[in-house]
């Protein structure tokens, strides 16, 4: 468990529904990260000035600072009138990211939860969309058979094989990414940046399949250690 | 003859008067190329204007007092889109008329101070089938009318009848911002709620100053 994140989420939707889904889905990924969902109006669908408003202060609060998603258009405007009439501290710890509502508020967690500060997480909250948009054409690594550790150029690679039959779906590739960030030492998984859940949800890796952890880094023989305890343990799935 | 806080408080009511008459074809407007939910938001929010200046303890003392009452009221009452785009433009507008009775050069402040809200808010430029298109008008109105020296009550008798103008002429046009524009070439046709519910608050406002000032 890594020290309470510094950067809470506040899930701004039109539907209340909606919000808490999101809020839900990226809080399992995230234990432990503020995430606050600011759906709807008592009246029904839409957003709501006084809901974001009291969202905003209670995410900042004890000084935290707070991204913020949306889903359509107003939830944006409505966003930007509370930032100009919020006290200047909390606004110079705000910040709205352009990001997919869904996909931006998991990635945005589960930056939160591996300690990353303001900016980094907006930029995983806004790099979400990106990653999505490649998985169609993404490149799969082949198979190989070759095994067990190999030093190349001062970092480490080992190829592992998944066990579990699901494979790296969101919440093993949530704890993967979440287990890569605490090392000091940078780890790709079939080439993509492990501590990045979104890059490990798309290379839609199921059971049987054989991974190519790399890990570069002070650290990255424990990490490599580690990334191979869950995947053979079959992430408590197999 | 100047616009004062009792104007202000009349136009605003009138306002309320006037989404409430036209809830369901603004509802209907919304209905064929938005969410449908225009016309119940403004009339939500409208009513509850009018429920807090019923509440007042002190009579407002400037224009910019009932103004900014109006814009933080709609801000956390109106669900959509128009809640924070009328906010904006009604706080804005309270800034430029927090001081003196509006003479025709001060209507023209606190049209200009609106549309400049709703563009900062939108960002939606004139042609876009939006608010916009009938607050420009409104302004360029405004501001011919006042350079020849009109009084509060011409200036915005002026900019209604370009406001009205302007949201007839949004039927032509192909919708690039907000809901609307999900629909593309559909969007085609139809009149926009926004830039209608705009004409009516801009006529509220020649109608009060005509019966107050004359």
């Amino acid at each position: 468990m890594s020290a309470p994140a510094s950067v809470a989420l506040v899930l701004v939707s039109h539907s209340r529904e909606l919000a808490r889904g999101a809020a839900e889905l990226a809080a399992q990924m995230a234990p432990g990260v503020v995430i606050l969902p600011a759906g709807g109006t008592p009246a029904g669908l839409g957003t709501s000035f006084d809901l974001i408003f009291e969202s905003l202060v209670e995410a900042t609060d004890g000084g935290r600072a707070a991204v913020v998603l949306t889903d359509l258009g107003s939830a944006v405007l409505t966003t930007e009138a509370v930032l100009d009439l919020a006290d200047e501290d909390v606004v110079a710890r705000v910040r709205l990211a352009d990001a997919p509502f869904v996909e931006g508020a998991v990635a945005a967690a589960v930056a939160a939860y591996g300690g990353a500060g303001l900016e980094a997480v907006r930029a995983a909250a806004e790099g979400a969309g990106a990653v999505f948009a490649g998985a169609a054409s993404a490149p799969r690594v082949a198979a190989t058979d070759t095994g067990a550790v190999a030093d190349t150029a001062g970092g480490a690679q080992r190829e592992l094989t998944l066990r579990n039959p699901l494979g790296l779906h969101a919440r093993p590739a949530a704890e993967l990414a979440r287990m890569v960030g605490g090392f000091d030492a940078t780890v790709t998984i079939n080439g993509v940046d492990a501590a990045s859940v979104l890059e490990l949800m798309k290379l839609g890796a199921t059971g049987g399949q054989h991974l190519v952890v790399r890990a570069d880094g002070p650290d990255s023989s424990a990490a490599l250690d580690a990334v191979a305890r869950a995947v053979e343990g079959g992430f408590g799935e197999a | 003859m100047t616009l004062g806080p009792e104007w202000a408080l009349d136009w605003t009511r009138l306002t309320a008067q006037a989404m409430t008459e036209h809830r369901a074809e603004l509802i209907e407007l919304d209905r064929q190329i938005g969410d449908g939910d225009h016309g119940e938001n403004m009339f939500r929010g409208f009513s509850a204007v009018v429920a807090k200046l019923d509440a007042l303890a002190e009579p407002p003392t400037t224009v910019g007092d009932v103004l900014k009452l109006v814009a933080t009221t709609l801000m956390s009452t109106v669900g959509g889109a128009a809640g924070p785009l009328y906010g904006t433009a009604y706080l804005r507008a309270a800034k430029v008329t927090m001081v003196d009775d509006l003479d025709g050069a001060g209507v023209v402040a606190m049209l200009e101070a609106g549309l400049e809200g709703i563009v900062v808010r939108g960002k939606a430029n004139p042609g876009e089938k939006t608010m916009v298109d009938a607050w420009t008008p409104a302004v360029a109105a405004a501001v011919a009318a006042a350079r020849d020296g009109a009084t509060p009550t011409e200036v915005l008798t002026a900019a209604a009848g370009a406001a009205e103008q302007g949201a007839k002429d949004t039927k032509d046009l192909l919708a690039t911002k907000g809901r609307a524009s999900y629909l593309g070439e559909r969007s085609i046709g139809h009149i926009d709620p926004g830039a209608t519910s705009s004409a009516l608050v801009i006529r509220a406002a020649a109608e009060t100053a005509a019966r107050v000032a004359g």
